[in-house]
């Protein structure tokens, strides 16, 4: 047998170096941080060590001569369908450590269907025009929060004003938020950039469950804060400053599954702010223990805007589950304002690969099915949808809308829009793009003003795409299209997918 | 003193008035007819004194940041839930879930208390919390503890049949420390704890917290401290750090 590690023994990828282009400048080897990249001072030449690379690409895009390519190790294990070669490997490394496999990032294996993708959209034609929206005024503005299943108004001196009080909104000039990612998970400086980018662009970003960096509140009229089962950095400031608070209890990534934010990522700022010792690991468990039923979560929601004079609206967010619509609809009668769903597809920064590839369902499909109850029980209009856990596009924001989503979370791309390369290696706290870690000569590599920009043009970009695809349906107005599930076909669907999801086929 | 009876008064409005009266400059609050009013001072900041005739419903002093409370009868759930700071006094027993993921102050309780208390209990420097409670404790007593302290008497129970812990004590933790009066059985304790006598340091800061409970039920430290107590710890900081491979 093989007397040393397996994982050492095969590499994925290939380091190749070409030695003409080469000028030993050594840029490779201090941008590698799982040191792939070496130099042999005695024979002056560079090393490499191919079982290490991540295939994060840090390297190739840094080298001033283009000298490096990363490409996959084109020799493989025998091919075989059913015993793949990740099922082999998974199988060496837990032989080797009794442990559980554990993963960044989300599901990359493309087994289960992407809805959004067999799902398209409709457009004007000759009736009922489209609307150019390079000279047409569109409206993306969207407000999250309880809605009145009335409104009464009066009249005073022949003006006319909402008598009707009206439950605490978050305004939205984009249907998109950054989500949850706490600061411990990824570092401060990609917080920054959120913040201020959330500010720019008249949207919010979610702390998760890490607390706020005290310099961070002033944005809090763009933050929501979440309150999770460990509790990391709440406290009654924490809750007013922000402009609304998150209950976590679940997420799409990890449905079942808590926080766990290891000791070496935990330190004296991250301790800080979550109010925990450095290098203590910090524990979320997926239980809260003071939640054990819908009455139960009905305290804490109502305990949370008690302490904030309710003037914070409450959002709930759990992972898309089999039974989401009836736990959706618990929820709503609890007392929340604002219901997150977190879907299969969804990111993360460390999950048991086990839970992350075969726990919960695909967002379009929990989606679909929440709203259709919440519609069914005529509370609709209580909740505002946020959904998340697979939002790649702007296509994706139009078509989670149109299913019934008020609004939309980005994880995944808000940090590919700041450079993450999804090497998926996030757990290990030493992410080369200087994204999930908190190692300050890596952090370094985030600037926070790019960081504002890169995500404010994000925004501003898939603003234009969502405004031209609904000009292109007719319409003036985001809200004039939520929930029009008649805009959307299906392609190679089934018949109780196409039930579920609420769509007629293409071409009926 | 600011006396407000909360007899047929709904939560909300009942703490509307509270607020107001400390916002008003109030130090000293006497709530009167309270008969299970949740979130009484839920999230109020100062230094006030709030005294409470009858029984505080779920969630008493949840978010609370300095205000002392002091409760003549039995209390609920989930009091002290994610306090910071200030001080709970029950003359009585208390319920399941205190003090859930408490970062500072007090919580005194004369007789027993039920399930997960002391759970996510944090410490962060000089922000130390503490539960002190006279009875006995349920299971899962300081489960997943990160920090603080929990001290546990057992000489005034009601329910005397019950032993002075239950089942999983200090399961998860990995922070802080319990001192608990008389032997502990290690079978009823979480596999991430130990158990130890405790050393100078413990017994000076163990003093230390219980003058200030005896003070406020008015009992004899000495007594107390005749027998001795165990110490529970910790074993890691990081309990779970082996269980991941990749």
């Amino acid at each position: 047998m093989l007397y040393k590690s397996f994982v050492d023994s095969f590499s994925d990828y290939i380091i190749d170096r070409n030695e003409d282009k080469c000028i030993l400048c050594r840029i490779c080897e201090r941008q590698c941080s799982y040191e792939a990249h070496g130099f042999d001072k005695k024979n002056s030449v560079m090393t490499k060590q191919d079982h290490k690379c991540i295939c994060c690409r840090r390297c190739e895009a840094m080298c001033p001569t283009g000298a490096i390519s990363i490409r996959e190790n084109p020799s493989q294990f025998k091919r075989n369908s059913n015993w793949t070669a990740s099922h082999r490997k998974n199988i060496y490394k837990q032989a080797e450590t009794g442990g559980i496999l554990l993963v960044g990032m989300g599901n990359p294996t493309g087994k289960q269907p992407t809805y959004f993708d067999r799902m398209l959209l409709d457009a004007s034609q000759v009736t009922n025009p489209s609307i150019d929206p390079l000279r047409e005024p569109m409206e993306l503005r969207t407000y999250l929060g309880r809605k009145p299943d009335r409104l009464e108004f009066e009249e005073k001196d022949g003006r006319v004003s909402l008598k009707t009080k009206l439950t605490p909104q978050l305004k939205l000039e984009y249907p998109i938020m950054f989500s949850a990612m706490s600061y411990g998970a990824i570092n401060y400086n990609v917080h920054v950039g959120m913040a201020r980018a959330s500010q720019k662009m008249g949207i919010y970003y979610n702390t998760g469950e890490g607390g706020l960096h005290k310099s961070l509140y002033p944005y809090g009229a763009n933050t929501i804060v979440q309150v999770a089962s460990g509790r990391f950095g709440v406290n009654a400031e924490y809750l007013n400053v922000a402009g609304g608070i998150e209950i976590k209890i679940g997420q799409g990534a990890k449905p079942g599954i808590g926080g766990h934010l290891p000791g070496e990522k935990v330190n004296e700022e991250v301790s800080r702010t979550r109010m925990i010792p450095a290098g203590t690991d910090a524990l979320s468990p997926a239980p809260h223990h003071d939640i054990y039923s819908i009455e139960d979560l009905r305290q804490l929601i109502y305990a949370l805007k008690e302490a904030t004079d309710y003037k914070n609206p409450v959002s709930v967010k759990i992972a898309a589950v089999h039974n989401s619509a009836a736990i959706a609809s618990g929820i709503v009668r609890a007392g929340a304002d604002i219901l997150t769903l977190d879907g299969y597809r969804g990111g993360t920064g460390a999950a048991p690969l086990v839970t992350r590839n075969n726990v919960g369902i695909p967002i379009e499909l929990a989606l679909a099915s929440v709203d259709q109850r919440l519609r069914d029980e005529g509370i609709r209009n209580h909740v505002s949808i946020v959904v998340g856990g697979g939002i790649r596009s702007s296509a994706d924001v139009v078509k989670a809308i149109a299913l019934g989503a008020d609004a939309v979370y980005i994880g995944t791309a808000t940090l590919v829009s700041v450079g993450c390369t999804l090497c998926r290696m996030c757990f290990t706290g030493k992410c080369p793009w200087g994204i999930a870690t908190n190692d300050q000569s890596l952090s370094k590599r985030i600037n926070p003003d790019i960081a504002e920009e890169k995500l404010s043009n994000l925004i501003r970009g898939w603003g234009l795409e969502i405004k031209e695809i609904i000009g292109g349906m007719g319409l003036n107005a985001l809200e004039s299209m939520r929930g029009s599930r008649h805009r959307l076909r299906g392609v190679g669907l089934s018949e109780s997918e196409l039930d579920i999801l609420g769509i007629a086929p293409a071409g009926k | 003193m600011t006396t407000i009876d909360a007899k047929g008064v709904y939560y909300k409005q009942l703490n509307e008035q509270i607020k107001e009266a400390v916002a008003n400059g109030a130090k000293r609050i006497k709530l009167t007819n309270v008969m299970g009013q949740y979130y009484i001072a839920d999230g109020i900041t100062g230094d006030a004194s709030i005294e409470i005739e009858g029984v505080p419903g779920q969630d008493l002093a949840a978010f609370m940041n300095g205000p002392t409370i002091v409760v003549k009868n039995n209390a609920q759930d989930t009091i002290g839930n994610t306090m910071d700071s200030g001080k709970i006094v029950i003359h009585g027993l208390a319920g399941d879930v205190l003090g859930y993921g408490m970062r500072g102050g007090k919580m005194h309780i004369l007789s027993d208390v039920g399930y997960r208390v002391g759970i996510h209990m944090k410490s962060y420097k000089e922000k130390v919390p503490v539960i002190i409670v006279g009875g006995n404790a349920g299971d899962f007593f300081g489960e997943y503890m990160a920090g603080g302290v929990l001290i546990l008497l057992g000489i005034n129970p009601v329910r005397e049949e019950m032993p002075i812990c239950g089942d999983y004590l200090g399961t998860g933790m990995h922070g802080g420390v319990m001192y608990i009066r008389g032997k502990v059985d290690i079978d009823r304790c979480g596999a991430e704890v130990g158990l130890d006598k405790l050393d100078a340091m413990d017994k000076k800061l163990l003093k230390r917290y219980l003058e200030d409970y005896c003070k406020d039920f008015d009992l004899d430290i000495n007594e107390i401290l005749k027998e001795e107590f165990t110490k529970v710890y910790p074993k890691s900081k990081r309990p779970y750090g082996t269980l991941y491979c990749y």
